[in-house]
């Protein structure tokens, strides 16, 4: 794939109008959507204003080093805590990494949103964004500094965004920490309630909103762990908010 | 089972509670009785989980005879010099200063008429409700001239503490160049992908010591679990020592000579120099004594373990037949927890939750070289079926493998810390 760094931005439709015709090639039915992947994606433009909230930390573009942040230049494709030798990573994110996260729109897509969903412990200083609009926009001006806009799937940005942002109603379930107890025998198989975090991360002490979305994010499968993604899969929403009312107070 | 090995700190304790028990007893009145038989996976977990849940509203008393109890999970670790054996063994303190009354003792008598359980040191102790966790014993004349007398020459190891040992120091002992076979079990047996394990650390010890030694394998099965991780590994890290003879080429015709040390595989005779006999396997003992056994082993209701012969009789582990969930640690503790509540709301009318089951198993192929398999189960009326399940992928990186084996320990540490409540 070219890069489209220093292409004039006119060229940029050409580019993507290029695209859709490969894919018609290859195989019709999939017109309508690659169009409109092309083209909603997100607005490089007003993405680019999005990223001034990441620039205090984050370089992109010809020339970018890690500062507070890693550079983001290829981030779509890359693997997570991709310069272990010439950047300190939070250890949840070498954690993550470890267990195959990779960059991808659906996992920065859930990272943007809400850091804390995806990475646990995570050193980004950031609140994440709720506007699944200003995602996208951010994300299409990642995806400039991309060398794998591949990578970016056949589905609309709105379906996406709405899987990623967790319904409101979600998060506002009372758990029953009785029954939250009774399930966290499940999890202390293998999560140590002393908060011992050997091999197995702790999940004492975790305060209640991050414990749900993060049991959210393993249940599609959006955090990799093949067990956490079974364990978490078969919860229903009220026992991860049974599960995270038990765990805040577990010392 | 060695005891030299391990200042147990907290068996003192043990003892003690040991020794008060009828005392405490006799003074609580109408307190229900709750009896476990059998202090590993299971037996321990469901001590512990009725006692610390019943907040002193049941009477938990575990019978386990040993002292020091050695976890058969991770025990392979210790054989391929990963681990040492101290790590692996556990005592009972912890239990007892949890209110659990821990008496070192044999089971050998049920009435279940009575609802009593008979000691070898021939107290009758009486129950409410029963709990069976006695995990696995052989099957007699499984492997034709092997018997239990012959455990000393060709190990089992499929209980660990002095077996373990035996069995490491016979590997090690081999001569340069020697044969090590094995004699894997039929389905259904404790732990599937544990001899399989035991294989690759075993190998491991050899490619350090004894390159050019060599490992037969007769298996009764067609496939075992994690085959082709196991196949890819051996290949990978022990190219040419493993020789498997699954059920295709005669695996499943065995008979070995331990006076003679050989191994008969469909009637090719190899003389060896270490051999472990892993035969066919039954529920422990007591099972068959309670007469709650159908066959080798105990069926039991899902929702509740409870015996489907007699509802104030649970079987747990090993030993239970339940449909889907293998024979393992984590099966076990994960079926005790789903028994303790279901114990303590017919005792004691607190609030019973639906059951829910799942287990992991963590392999080691070589060093840094982990992987797993896993599923979740629920209850049916029928079996515990399997729901979701997953397993290690072939030509993982190595970074995933290490996080593998990393998360290895993690667990390990969690659920003895589970079991035992340290």
């Amino acid at each position: 794939m070219l890069n489209e760094t220093d292409t004039p931005r006119a060229l940029r439709g050409l580019t993507a109008a290029l695209l859709v015709l490969g894919v018609l090639f290859v195989s019709a039915p999939r017109i309508a959507l690659a169009e409109e992947v092309a083209d909603v994606i997100g607005d490089v433009e007003k993405g680019e204003k999005v990223f001034h909230q990441c620039s205090s930390c984050h370089q992109i573009g010809y020339g970018a080093q890690h500062r507070v942040g890693p550079h983001l230049n290829g981030i779509f494709g890359r693997d997570a805590a991709a310069f272990p030798e010439d950047y300190r990573y939070s250890k949840g994110l070498l954690r993550e990494a470890k267990a195959g996260l990779v960059w991808d729109l659906r996992t920065l897509d859930a990272y943007i949103e809400n850091p804390k969903a995806l990475v646990t412990g995570t050193r980004m200083n950031f609140r994440g964004i709720k506007d699944a609009q200003k995602r996208a926009d951010l994300l299409a001006y990642l995806r400039e500094n991309s060398d794998s806009p591949q990578n970016i799937p056949e589905a609309e940005p709105t379906a996406i965004a709405r899987e990623v942002a967790l319904a409101p109603e979600v998060l506002e379930i009372v758990g029953d920490p009785d029954y939250g107890e009774y399930l966290a025998s499940e999890c202390t198989s293998c999560h140590q309630t002393d908060g011992d975090a050997e091999g197995i991360p702790s999940i004492t002490n975790w305060p209640e909103e991050d414990f749900v979305v993060a049991m959210h994010a393993y249940k599609r499968k959006i955090r990799p762990h093949p067990v956490m993604q079974m364990m978490a899969g078969r919860l229903s929403d009220e026992e991860i908010a049974a599960l995270a009312a038990y765990f805040e107070t577990v010392e | 089972m060695t005891l030299n090995r391990r200042a147990f700190i907290g068996t003192g304790v043990a003892a003690a509670a040991a020794l008060s028990a009828p005392h405490v007893r006799a003074q609580d009145g109408g307190k229900p009785h709750v009896i476990v038989v059998g202090g590993g996976a299971g037996g321990a977990t469901a001590a512990r989980y009725i006692a610390r849940d019943s907040d002193g509203a049941i009477d938990v008393t575990l019978i386990e005879p040993t002292r020091a109890y050695y976890t058969c999970f991770f025990s392979n670790l210790y054989i391929g010099g990963f681990r040492e054996l101290s790590s692996i063994g556990h005592s009972y303190g912890t239990l007892a200063e949890g209110g659990v009354n821990v008496v070192h003792d044999w089971a050998v008598g049920v009435d279940r008429g009575a609802k009593t359980v008979t000691l070898a040191g021939g107290a009758v102790l009486p129950y409410d409700k029963l709990i069976l966790s006695p995990g696995i014993d052989f099957v007699e004349g499984a492997v034709p001239g092997w018997d239990v007398t012959a455990q000393n020459r060709m190990p089992h190891a499929y209980k660990a503490g002095s077996q373990s040992e035996l069995l490491k120091a016979q590997v090690e002992a081999m001569p340069e160049g020697g044969t090590f076979a094995m004699v894997a079990p039929p389905n259904p047996y404790r732990c599937p992908p544990g001899p399989y394990e035991r294989i690759s650390m075993i190998a491991h010890v050899l490619k350090e010591k004894n390159p050019t030694a060599k490992i037969l394998v007769a298996d009764p099965k067609p496939k075992f679990s994690k085959m082709s991780l196991f196949q890819e590994g051996w290949n990978k890290h022990y190219p040419g020592m493993v020789d498997w003879v699954g059920e295709d080429f005669g695996g499943g015709n065995v008979e070995v000579d331990p006076d003679a040390m050989t191994v008969s595989i469909d009637g090719v005779v190899t003389k060896v120099d270490a051999c472990n006999v892993i035969p066919a396997m039954k529920a422990g003992r007591i099972v068959e004594i309670a007469g709650v056994n159908e066959g080798n082993w105990a069926p039991v209701v899902p929702h509740t373990m409870q015996s489907r012969k007699d509802e104030n009789v649970y079987v747990l582990g090993d030993a239970s037949s339940q449909g889907d969930m293998p024979k393992s640690g984590f099966s076990a503790n994960s079926q005790a927890k789903v028994c303790a509540m279901a114990v303590r709301g017919a005792l004691t009318g607190t609030k019973v939750f639906p059951a829910k089951f799942s287990n992991t198993c963590w392999s080691l192929i070589d060093t840094d070289d982990g992987v797993k398999v896993g599923a979740t189960y629920e209850a049916t009326d029928e079996k515990i079926a399997k729901v979701d399940g997953f397993i290690s992928q072939t030509g993982e990186d190595s970074a995933l493998r290490k996080a593998t084996y990393e998360e290895s320990l993690g667990w390990y540490a969690g659920i003895t810390s589970d079991m035992f409540g340290t």
